[in-house]
């Protein structure tokens, strides 16, 4: 299998030569994928505003650059599927159908959170719509995700598990025993790595003596690609040939999404490894929200007008699960000790 | 003298040591150009290169591992776990390769590192993020394990655990690194295995670690103020070695014990210290000693939760109160 060439960190993201082919979405698929992607990031300002306001604490890792990959891999599973993830987690949450105002309180740390205020934001669940996690620990969701592909594997459904991780934590161990383990026993999991170029203040070449993480799975024989993890088409893409290829019983897949956070690593971080100027140039060029406006306009899928309608009704959502998180009460003290065991 | 913040005397702690010493070297993840996750490393990697301070990999086997390959050959290695929670994804090296080098080569492999990484609760990070988790460490034989609460017993104790000949575990609070305390200039070195009597007093004796000794002192001035009772605080500064000779004289003068711990209850470093206690000065108790700990549960997000978990200053003053009257 042949693989893309390295790209050094300061390189805007651009698509794998290995890649596949990027189908046209409909005007359906243009919609919804503008629609959802909007979602998460108007719902990711919000969060950062109501941190700055101090209605948030802790941490609080925003998804904001990167909403095509969970929107492009949304797009290509069905009901039964699993996903999991690490802390930077609101995404994901909003793409598998939970409840906006269920993970806005969660942020807050209200009672009507996904963990009753107990988990935080890095912290949530919804085995109802598949999301397992929601993991502090870097790398840990990489060997439960592949547990999520050995429960598909063993009742012999054919679910995958996408189970996402960043760059940074591709250069924990357990990455490797879960990829020779899922190789091995042909587990039916999409390993997701999302690059977007820094781990904390780390950028990738820093941290990494193979900065093209498609091919950390070469050795135990995972085919892995890269692909242009702003271009929601092109996530879709190639989701919907690795998930085809763990349906197959065919084992695990890589692929290593090029992509970008715009925020700093979590509320705390002002960035300053790294320039304004290349923060600029990656949303001016290859923002995935403004990539699927400028194509819906274009395609006359919609008109300026319809957009300002969606617009208006993802800020209604966003604005009514702040609302709701703000006013949810407060978790009653003796939750302090539900949960812990049975 | 000036007045360092504990995270700043984290930094000049360490710059101590590597100017002293050039095998002192320094790794961890974010510590070098990023100034560490907690701010507390600033400036060092701009005063002594990339060689000696080092940028690691988000891999927490390899930077202890490497650490102790290192030590074992005469580098002395002040190595970064970010989170105390993460000993959990490297306890091996904590747990079964520092503590028995010494041991199981007949004293030919030594392990002379430190393990500094930030504990404790306080920010709002959850059940992932937040334990103390000093009792892990001091249940295993052959480390040492040390908590400052104040910058100068940060500087003086980082001394101490660099010249160590033995591994050193450096527990740093989370909620103590904007604290502010006067250090004098010049070098500092303490003494591993000494606690510091920081408020005298003759009615009861309350040990605390870290973040609850600043607690405990609020606790012991309520005390006074509203009920005129008089505790002595001992900040235990040190877990192994332990100070045992400090703690019963205390308790041969108050007659009274409490303990101060933030790790959850079972298991504490607290019931250690009652044993100790009880083994040894059971004559000089007027009363059963009392362990005021986090209840055995995970640590909860939510802001109202995690105060709630945590020994406060009210919690204290009123457990120690009802104990003494009742
Ligand atoms: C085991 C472990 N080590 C370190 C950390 C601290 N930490 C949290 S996020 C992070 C960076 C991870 O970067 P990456 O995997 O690229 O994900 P991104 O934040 O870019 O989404 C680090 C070092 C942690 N939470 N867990
Ligand atoms: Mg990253």
């Amino acid at each position: 299998m042949a693989v893309a060439k390295n790209k050094p960190a300061s390189e805007p993201a651009a698509p794998s030569r290995d890649a596949p082919g990027i189908a046209e979405f409909s005007k359906e698929q243009e919609l919804t994928s503008y629609r959802e992607m909007l979602l998460i990031r108007r719902f990711e300002e919000k969060a950062g505003q109501m941190y700055g306001m101090g209605l948030i604490g802790g941490f609080c890792h925003l998804y904001i650059g990167q909403e095509a990959v969970v929107i492009g891999m949304q797009m290509a599973i069905k009901t039964g599927d699993q996903v999991i993830t690490g802390y930077r987690d609101h995404g994901h949450m909003l793409a598998c159908g939970m409840d906006p105002k269920g993970v806005m309180a969660e942020l807050t740390g209200r009672t009507h959170g996904y963990s009753k205020g107990k988990g935080g934001s890095m912290h949530m669940f919804s085995v109802e719509k598949g999301f397992f996690g929601g993991h502090g620990i870097v790398a840990g969701q990489v060997s439960l995700g592949t547990g999520l592909g050995f429960i598909n594997h063993y009742r012999g459904n054919d679910n995958v598990s996408l189970t996402y991780f960043g760059d940074g934590a591709a250069n924990q161990g357990q990455v490797y025993e879960s990829f020779n383990m899922a190789q091995l026993w042909k587990l039916p999991v999409v390993y997701i790595i999302e690059n977007n170029r820094y781990a904390m203040g780390t950028a990738v070449n820093r941290s990494s003596a193979q900065t093209d993480f498609s091919k950390r799975g070469l050795s135990f024989n995972i085919p892995g690609i890269q692909v242009d993890g702003m271009d929601v088409r092109a996530v879709k893409a190639a989701g919907d040939l690795a998930v085809e290829w763990c349906r197959a019983g065919k084992g695990p897949y890589i692929l290593e999404m090029m992509t970008y956070r715009y925020r700093g690593h979590s509320m705390s971080d002002p960035a300053k490894y790294r320039t304004r100027e290349e923060v600029e140039k990656v949303r001016t060029e290859h923002d995935p929200i403004e990539q699927v406006r400028a194509r819906l306009l274009q395609k006359k899928f919609a008109s300026e007008e319809d957009l300002k309608k969606v617009d208006a009704e993802v800020r209604a959502i966003v604005n009514e699960a702040a609302e709701f998180a703000s006013h949810d009460p407060e978790p009653d003290p003796s939750e302090l000790w539900t949960d812990v065991l049975r | 003298m000036a007045e360092l913040t504990y995270r700043d005397a984290v930094a000049r702690g360490i710059a101590q040591e590597m100017e002293r010493d050039n095998d002192v070297v320094f790794l961890g993840e974010d510590i070098g150009k990023a100034g560490g996750v907690f701010k507390a490393t600033v400036g060092l990697y701009e005063k002594f290169g990339p060689l000696r301070v080092r940028d690691t990999p988000i891999s927490e086997q390899a930077i202890l591992g490497a650490a102790m390959g290192a030590a074992m050959t005469g580098l002395k290695p002040i190595a970064e776990i970010m989170f105390s929670d993460f000993f959990a994804v490297c306890f091996d090296y904590i747990a079964n390769e520092f503590p028995k080098s010494r041991y199981m080569t007949n004293g030919q492999v030594k392990c002379p590192l430190v393990v500094r990484t930030g504990n404790g609760a306080g920010s709002r990070f959850g059940a992932q993020h937040s334990q103390s988790i000093e009792n892990w460490a001091m249940m295993i034989p052959g480390l040492k394990v040390v908590a400052p609460s104040t910058p100068l017993d940060v500087i003086g104790l980082m001394a101490a655990a660099v010249r160590d000949p033995d591994p050193v575990i450096f527990f740093e609070h989370k909620s103590l690194y904007a604290t502010k305390g006067e250090v004098p200039d010049g070098e500092i070195v303490d003494t591993l295995g000494t606690a510091k009597i920081v408020r005298p007093g003759k009615d009861a004796t309350i040990l605390a670690l870290a973040l609850m000794v600043p607690r405990a002192l609020e606790a012991a001035e309520r005390l006074k103020a509203e009920h005129g009772i008089d505790v002595e605080v001992i900040d235990l500064r040190s877990l192994v070695p332990l100070d045992t000779q400090t703690v019963l004289a205390s308790v041969a003068r108050t007659h009274r014990l409490f303990t101060v711990e933030e790790n959850p209850r079972l298991c504490g470093w607290g019931a250690e210290l009652v044993s100790i206690v009880a083994d040894e000065a059971f004559y000089d108790l007027d009363g059963p000693p009392v362990r005021i700990t986090t209840p055995h549960i995970p640590l909860p997000a939510a802001d109202i939760l995690e105060d709630l978990a945590l020994p406060n200053a009210e919690r204290i003053a009123d457990r120690v109160r009802r104990s003494l009257e009742g």
